[in-house]
Formats: structure tokens, sequence, C-alpha cells
């Protein structure tokens, strides 16, 4: 449409308002947080802290981040996330790619297979069992194994592939004495980057912010990662508070503080990310 | 063999011909696929180990299973555990609390996306529209933990939402402990956290409508109105009816992972739902079998509501899932 012709109508008015309000409420609890943690205790008591820090401080930084417990979930986690994200890359990118030729035997029974997944499952219990009964109960696997392959995800991937590569591409370079698992490596991975990346950090966000698994299959603590660190010290606390007793005030900072620090590499990235995020859904949202 | 009429053998010879070159040709078959099938064999191993043996797995839910004597020797006892719960004081409650936490979910969380969406098509300023757009995916990519973190905290009897009721004159209140809060505070944070993101379907749909229609619409002098019922919503529907399709299947899916975070035994009687039962049960209790029939209880009803859904989506006439 012409953009010239943006006049500012009424209804252009109230619409702007409206959305700057959701812009506002969706940023809201973020700033109110970020100020309230960098605030000296006193007017955090008082409550007048409301988008601006007053008496600007580190120390409740610095409280949060000499917990060890902190420091032991942000290396669990780190681990998980490199480990997992790998995994399940390499596994879904394979996967996909099978799954995009035409040509690959029981391709239709394969697909059904995993579609029918989407509808029906094992369900909690059944699962934790066949978990247990491999030995991966309190273990590094239990915690990338389970989820490593998301359905969506392998789809997505599946319609990149037989989207974009082109199939003269391939032929030619059979023509030239290459099997399956070499034009994968050396000509589709290659001209597949945009889409690993994108899938990639799905994963990466799915495993970091991944509560289910640690709370089902881990009982060791110095296995916990960040998220279950920070329920344990969030969540629990002000929950035991529910129960009776008065609410400690200065907490709610150090409470403020912990979870920024367990969010602030996903608040930092994000910007520079968020492109990536919007391609996989139109990606995925494509029909072949 | 001679037995046979030679009608009949030669039949049997057709077949056995004819069998013969069909696993001729599905060796052929293997083998030009062999290295597809190396890549895949990851992915089925994944499959086979962590959705089909749970799958069978079930069966624990017609049995009293027993940890020594495992799956397969644990004593048959049908739909005992079934008609448990079925009976149990708390069947009816969660029954209901599932229903309903999704049901309001779906009311809710359905038309605020479209609505968002069709609200940020209307701006014309892109650096705005974008702005707003940006900001909007943002709690998606928050963790439940961190998103129940936050409700906990701001909801708290000194927490910032009290403090702000308290200047209209409203006494602060404990809003985690009051059962009758628990839905709306659940339905809300869940519109917060995904009401931009499910909204990047609409707004691609969107853009593929053709500017043509709005300018000849334009000539005919429609208005904001009518262009917007006359061309932008049928313009997505298939879109609306596709992601409505899949939430309505997905009602009784609610979080667990949410509703653990945020319930506590005190709003229990609101928001217990199947599957934070199912954990408590299972994994807390021990109970295996029990939790199971639970769990297999309410995947059949998952199961139907979605077949249910893209029933209706057909007899419609829209789009559909299969």
């Amino acid at each position: 449409m012409v953009l010239s012709k943006a006049k500012m109508t009424p209804f252009t008015f109230i619409n702007s308002v409206l959305l700057l309000g959701v812009a506002f409420v969706t940023i809201y609890p973020f700033l109110h947080m970020i100020a309230v943690s960098l605030s000296g205790d006193v007017h955090v008591m008082r409550g007048d802290v409301n988008l601006i820090p007053k008496e600007l401080t580190f120390k409740n930084y610095e409280h949060v981040l000499s917990d060890s417990r902190i420091g032991t979930g942000y290396f669990n986690t780190i681990l998980y996330v490199t480990l997992g994200t790998a995994i399940s890359l390499i596994i879904t990118a394979m996967g996909a790619y099978a799954l995009s030729k035409k040509t690959m035997i029981f391709r239709k029974g394969f697909m059904i297979m995993i579609v029918f997944t989407i509808l029906f499952g094992g369900g909690m219990i059944p699962t934790f069992l066949v978990v247990k009964s491999l030995g991966l109960l309190d273990t590094v696997w239990a915690m990338v194994l389970p989820q490593a392959v998301s359905t969506w995800n392998l789809i997505i991937m599946r319609t990149f592939f037989s989207a974009t590569i082109p199939n003269e591409l391939e032929e030619s370079a059979k023509i030239d004495g290459l099997n399956d698992l070499g034009i994968f490596a050396r000509i589709v991975l290659p001209l597949s980057k945009p889409v690993l990346a994108t899938i990639g950090l799905f994963y990466a966000v799915g495993i970091w912010n991944n509560f289910i698994l640690p709370l089902l299959y881990l009982r060791d603590d110095a296995l916990y990662p960040l998220q279950v660190i920070l329920r344990n010290l969030v969540l629990v606390e002000q929950m035991a508070d529910v129960s009776g007793g008065d609410a400690v005030v200065v907490q709610e900072s150090i409470q403020y503080a912990t979870i920024l620090v367990s969010t602030l590499p996903i608040l930092l990235l994000y910007p520079f990310l968020q492109k990536y995020f919007v391609k996989g859904v139109m990606i995925g949202s494509l029909k072949e | 063999m001679d037995q046979l009429e030679p009608r009949e053998q030669e039949r049997t010879a057709v077949k056995t011909k004819r069998s013969k070159e069909y696993y001729k040709s599905l060796r052929k078959k293997l083998n030009n696929s062999k290295y597809l099938l190396i890549l895949f064999a990851p992915v089925l191993l994944y499959y086979l180990i962590f959705h089909y043996a749970p799958m069978f797995g079930v069966v624990i839910a017609f049995k009293d299973y027993n940890l020594f004597k495992g799956v397969l020797e644990s004593e048959w006892v049908g739909l005992k555990y079934f008609q448990i719960f079925i009976e149990s004081p708390d069947f009816l409650n969660l029954l209901r609390n599932t229903f309903l936490l999704g049901f309001y979910n779906f009311l809710f969380g359905f038309p605020v996306p479209i609505i968002f969406a069709l609200l940020l098509n209307e701006l014309k300023n892109m650096y705005f529209k974008r702005f707003v757009q940006t900001l909007s995916y943002l709690p998606h990519f928050i963790s439940n933990v961190v998103v129940a973190s936050m409700i906990v905290v701001f909801l708290s009897p000194s927490g910032i939402v009290n403090r702000m009721i308290s200047y209209l004159g409203i006494e602060p209140m404990n809003w985690m402990i009051m059962p009758e809060m628990f839905r709306t505070i659940f339905v809300s944070s869940e519109i917060w956290q995904h009401m931009g993101w499910e909204a990047i379907i609409y707004l691609a749909a969107l853009t593929s409508i053709s500017p043509q229609l709005y300018e000849a619409a334009d000539i005919d002098g429609a208005g904001r109105f009518a262009k917007l019922w006359y061309i932008t919503l049928p313009g997505i529907l298939p879109a609306i009816f596709i992601v409505g399709i899949l939430n309505i299947g997905k009602v009784l899916e609610i979080g667990f992972e949410k509703v653990f975070l945020l319930y506590n035994p005190v709003t229990y009687e609101t928001a217990d739902i199947i599957s934070t039962y199912v954990y408590r049960v299972g994994l807390v209790q021990g109970n295996y079998s029990y939790a199971t029939a639970i769990g297999l209880f309410l995947g059949v009803i998952s199961f139907t509501f979605l077949f249910g859904a893209n029933y209706l989506a057909k007899r419609f006439g829209q789009e559909s899932l299969w």
C-alpha cells in the first residue's frame, strides 16, 4: 500500500495507542525486575521503585552470583545445551534429509509413524519407566536423549530440504560418483546453514528452558540445571511463605536478580536471534 | 500340489512369480536406499525407543505393575485401575479442572493472536510495527519457570500488583492461594507469553493477500471495515481454521509444566489437572499402574477431541489436517 497515504485518523491513533500498550505490557515486567534488582534495600522495602533503579547497587547480583548453586546450575545447563543441541541437530538433519528423498523406501510409512506420535504417546509414566530401564536416570543422557528429536523441527527441515535443494545438483553429484552420504555431507549441509542455525536455536532454547526432564529424571542435585535451581530458590521459598509467616520484602530484589541472572543469555541474545526464530516458523508453515 | 486343479496351479505359479518379482524389486529398492536408511536410522531408533516403547508400556495400565517382575510378568487386572479412578472422589474435580482450564485457554487464547495480527496489519509505520512485533515474541522464549517465578513474586502480598491496586483503595490479597483466581492467572499469563508468537502465522497469511483486492475495493468505495470483512478475514480464514483445529485438539494438553509450577495444595481445588495428578500419583507416590491408567484415559479423550475437530472442519468444507 502507498505509504504517503498514512494519515493520522482516529482509528490509527487508537490502534497505535493500543499496540503501544501491548508493547509496554510485554516489556514492563522485565524493566521492573531490572530496576528493583539494582535498587537499595530501603527503597525496595518502601515499594517506591518502579522503572528506574533508586540508589544504584549491584549487591543483589553479588549475592546471587556468590551462591554456588547458581554456578553449578549454569555449568550443567551449558553442558546440556551444547551436547543436546549437537546431538539433536545432527540426528534431525540426517533424518530430515532421508525423509525428503522421494526415492527412499518406506518413506511414507516412516512419515506416518512419526506424525502419529503427535497424536498419541505413552504418557509420563511409561516413558519414565523406559528411561529408567535404560539406566539413564541421574545421568547427563537423560537430559539430552528423551527429547532429542522434535517432530516439528524434523518436518521444518524436511520441508526446507525438499523445497530448496535443487534435484539437478544432487543428480550431477551422483553422476560424479557421490553416494547419498557424500551428497548430504558435502553438498546439502553446506547449502543449509540458515535452516541449521534456526533449528539449532530452537533446540538450544528448548533445552535451556527445559524443566520437565530434570524434574522427572534427576534426583542428584549436583546435576540440576538452572531452571530447577531457579525454581528452588524463588518458587519453593515463595510458596513456603504462602503457608504462613511474614513475607520478607528484601527477598524480592534478590529473587528478581536470580530470575534475571538465569534469563540473561536469552534476553541479551534475543535481538540478534529473533529473525532466525521467525524464519523457522515461516519455513515450517510452507506446504509441500 | 498335484491335487490342485490346473487353473489353481497356474494361479499359484503366477503368485509365486509375482512375489519373487516383488522381493527382487524390494531388494533393489532397499539397496538403492541403503545410505538414506543409514541416515534415517538414528531418528528411527529415537522414535522406537522414546515414543513407541512407551506406547507399548501403556499395557501396565491393565496390569498390577511390579517393579521386580517387570512389564511382561506382572499380572493382568483388566480395567481395575480405570474403575478405581472413575470411582475416586478426585475424578469429577480433575475432569472439570482439566476441561475448564483448557476450554478457557482456548476461548480467550485463540482469538487474541488473530486480533493482534489484524491490528498490527493496520499500522502503516513499518518501524513501529516491527518494534511492537519484535517485543511481542520475547515472552515466548522465556522459560515457564521464569514466567511462573515472575507471576508468583509479582502477585505476592507485598508484590507490585498489590502495591498498584492499593493506590486504587483495594486491599492487598494473596492471589496465589485463592483457588477462584487460578484460572484467570493461568490463562492471562498464557496469552501474555504466546500471543505475539501465534500471530506470526496470521501475519504471514495476511501478506499473501493480493494488494490489488484492496485497490479494487478502494475504487468501489469500501470502508475500512468492509475491507476487513470481505477481503482480510476471508484471506486468513484457512489459517484460522488450521490453527483452530490444532488448538481444539490440544485443549486437554494444557501445559503440565506451568500448572505444576503455579499451583499449591491450597489451590488444588481449581488447579489440579489430570497430568499434574498423574505426576503426583505416579512419580511421587510410585503408583505406576494407576497413574498410567489415568494418563491413558486422558490420552484417549484428547485423541477424540482432535478427530472431532478435524471432522467438523471437513464438514464445513474448510481446510483439515488430513
